[in-house]
């Protein structure tokens, strides 16, 4: 067995502990993100997912400058940001991406700051990097009972709220009259958005937990219309991304240039790409090319219009 | 400090122009995605040994391209996002591949105002000029297709074609700023002021005007507050453009 796979596994594959922690950290983040990131793509706020990713830095290098651990930096970071979001005005439509950006713009603002004051003692480009581009190889073990805690935290959120948010999402005006508290149901889906974000942030970086949050989920819902399954497709995408790019970035320390490996992100997020490039092609030609007609009406990215 | 002022300057007036169409047309994703995945071409052309804005433009177009066609068949904020992570993803292999270069990154991203050199005000003014004139030959259509997209159509405005013409204008406006001011300040400019102007006023031209002059009053007092305090250019703008948002909010609050 161990022989027949040898091209495909290097040696030392499934005796290194950092390998072991990846995969297991890695799918716990694909879960989490898949189940999350339904929601994102059908709330259309996947661009609130990426922003809470950066906004991850200003936490991480505010908790560096008072000498917290970084995870307390990122999740208060991270629902701070949530609540200023809110407060500008995320929950409608219009105006939605404006809220964001206004709330990524200041606090991008803020970690220039921070990681400009704490400078003066460490190398702040490796800071930076570390919090962008993430490295699963390298986890510390004693995060996993963090990141394992705050993964049930998080799916335990959206698994209570999964009816009223489901109708929240789909149908606001249908939610409401059934006396769902549908801004409460909006802010709550948030700060489960930005708790998911900051433990895809801290533990594979911010890159891959947009990837992960809004591609396997994307990809989900053009397969299926129904959430559960969605949420369990865009798991198993997910993981299956995430464990492949593992063992791609493992056996790529062989590839040229030599001497050291490429890096996973760069093949997580084009393995998560070319899947939702296919995922797009079943049913193809029984569409028009108008995109609006594809979509249930509720559902659909609406053009900002006045 | 004199160049830092006029590049400043320039930056401010394409932000202010650009920015108020990125903010009418709800396209802020893109205007964040588009400079800050276009850092992946800088980290590219390094590699490969051409210049930074090469790299920038052809990226940054890129990544405008990517966004237009994936956006055409779904959701738009999904292509965006899944456009922008895999510029990065490339990025990071870029970065991999030539260590030598990571410290770079810091500068590409937070912007470096205070050390442009007078060799960069030519090509930013031209293309800073070449955005302007882009906007203004588009205002029209764009306008229309921008506010009301249906009544667009209705007159022969292709919606799809005024979004990639718009996109490959924010590419352009990315690939001038990033490397003299960072991706991550022109977003805030960007964003910030034309929003705070769209408070204050309903009528285009006038929002657009405001909306550079407010621009205008954020990098200035920044780089004034920067070079006193010492403390990062990028974070004065992102401070000062949220409590101009703040102000605007406030103001259409009252008047409303």
């Amino acid at each position: 067995m161990s022989h027949f796979l040898a091209p495909v596994f290097a040696p030392g594959f499934f005796a290194s502990e950092a390998v072991h922690i990846a995969l297991g950290v890695g799918a716990l983040a694909a879960i989490v993100t898949g189940a999350v990131g339904v929601f994102t793509v059908m709330r259309g706020q996947a661009f609130a997912g990426e922003a809470f990713g950066d906004i991850g830095t200003t936490g991480g290098s505010g908790a560096f400058l008072i000498g917290v651990g970084p995870l307390w930096g990122f999740v208060v970071g991270n629902l701070l940001a949530a609540a200023a979001m809110e407060t500008i005005g995320i929950q409608r439509t219009r105006g939605r991406d404006l809220a964001t950006g206004i709330v990524l713009g200041a606090s991008i603002g803020l970690a220039a700051l921070f990681l400009y004051l704490t400078t003066t003692e460490q190398s702040t480009t490796g800071a930076t990097i570390t919090i962008l581009f993430g490295s699963v190889f390298a986890i510390a073990s004693s995060t996993v009972p963090l990141a394992v805690l705050l993964s049930l935290l998080v799916l335990s959120l959206i698994l209570t709220l999964y009816r009223p948010l489901l109708l929240a999402t789909v149908s606001p005006e249908m939610a409401a009259a059934r006396g769902i508290p549908v801004r409460l149901i909006g802010v709550l889906y948030l700060f489960a958005l930005a708790l998911a974000a900051a433990l895809a942030a801290i533990t594979i970086g911010s890159i891959l937990g947009t990837a992960l949050l809004v591609g396997p989920a994307a990809s989900a819902l053009r397969l299926t219309k129904r959430p559960l399954i969605a949420m369990l497709t865009a798991a198993g995408i997910g993981i299956g991304a995430m464990w492949l790019g593992i063992v791609l970035a493992y056996d790529s320390y062989e590839w040229p240039p030599s001497g050291h490996g490429w890096p996973v992100s760069f093949f997580v997020v084009s393995i998560i790409f070319i899947l939702y490039l296919l995922s797009g092609l079943p049913g193809r030609r029984h569409r028009r090319r108008d995109t609006a007609e594809r979509q249930p009406p509720t559902l659909q990215a609406l053009p900002e219009s006045r | 400090m004199v160049n830092a002022w006029e590049v400043a300057s320039i930056v401010a007036v394409v932000a202010g122009v650009v920015g108020f169409f990125t903010v009418l047309r709800g396209s802020a994703f893109a205007a964040h995605a588009i400079p800050n995945g276009s850092f992946a071409g800088a980290a590219g052309a390094s590699l490969v040994g051409v210049s930074t804005l090469l790299g920038l433009g052809v990226f940054s177009l890129a990544g405008a391209f990517a966004i237009g066609l994936l956006g055409r068949r779904g959701r738009h904020d999904v292509a965006t996002a899944l456009a922008l992570v895999m510029m990065l993803g490339l990025g990071a292999l870029f970065l991999s591949f030539s260590e030598e270069y990571a410290p770079a990154v810091y500068s590409l991203l937070f912007g470096e105002v205070l050390g442009i050199s007078s060799n960069d005000i030519v090509p930013t003014a031209i293309l800073g000029a070449l955005c302007i004139l882009a906007v203004a030959a588009l205002y029209r259509p764009l306008m229309i297709s921008s506010v009301l997209p249906e009544a667009g159509e209705a007159r022969g405005v292709s919606r799809w074609r005024m979004e990639m013409l718009f996109l490959a204008v924010l590419a352009l406006a990315s690939t001038m700023t990033v490397p003299v001011v960072g991706t991550l300040l022109i977003f805030s400019l960007m964003i910030g002021a034309p929003a705070a102007a769209r408070s204050f006023t309903d009528r285009p031209l006038v929002a657009m005007a405001l909306s550079v002059a407010i621009a205008l009053i954020v990098v200035w007092a920044a780089i004034a507050a920067s070079y006193t305090t010492n403390w990062p250019v990028g974070f004065f703008v992102g401070a000062i453009s949220a409590a101009m948002y703040a102000l605007g909010r406030g103001w259409a609050a009252l008047t409303s």
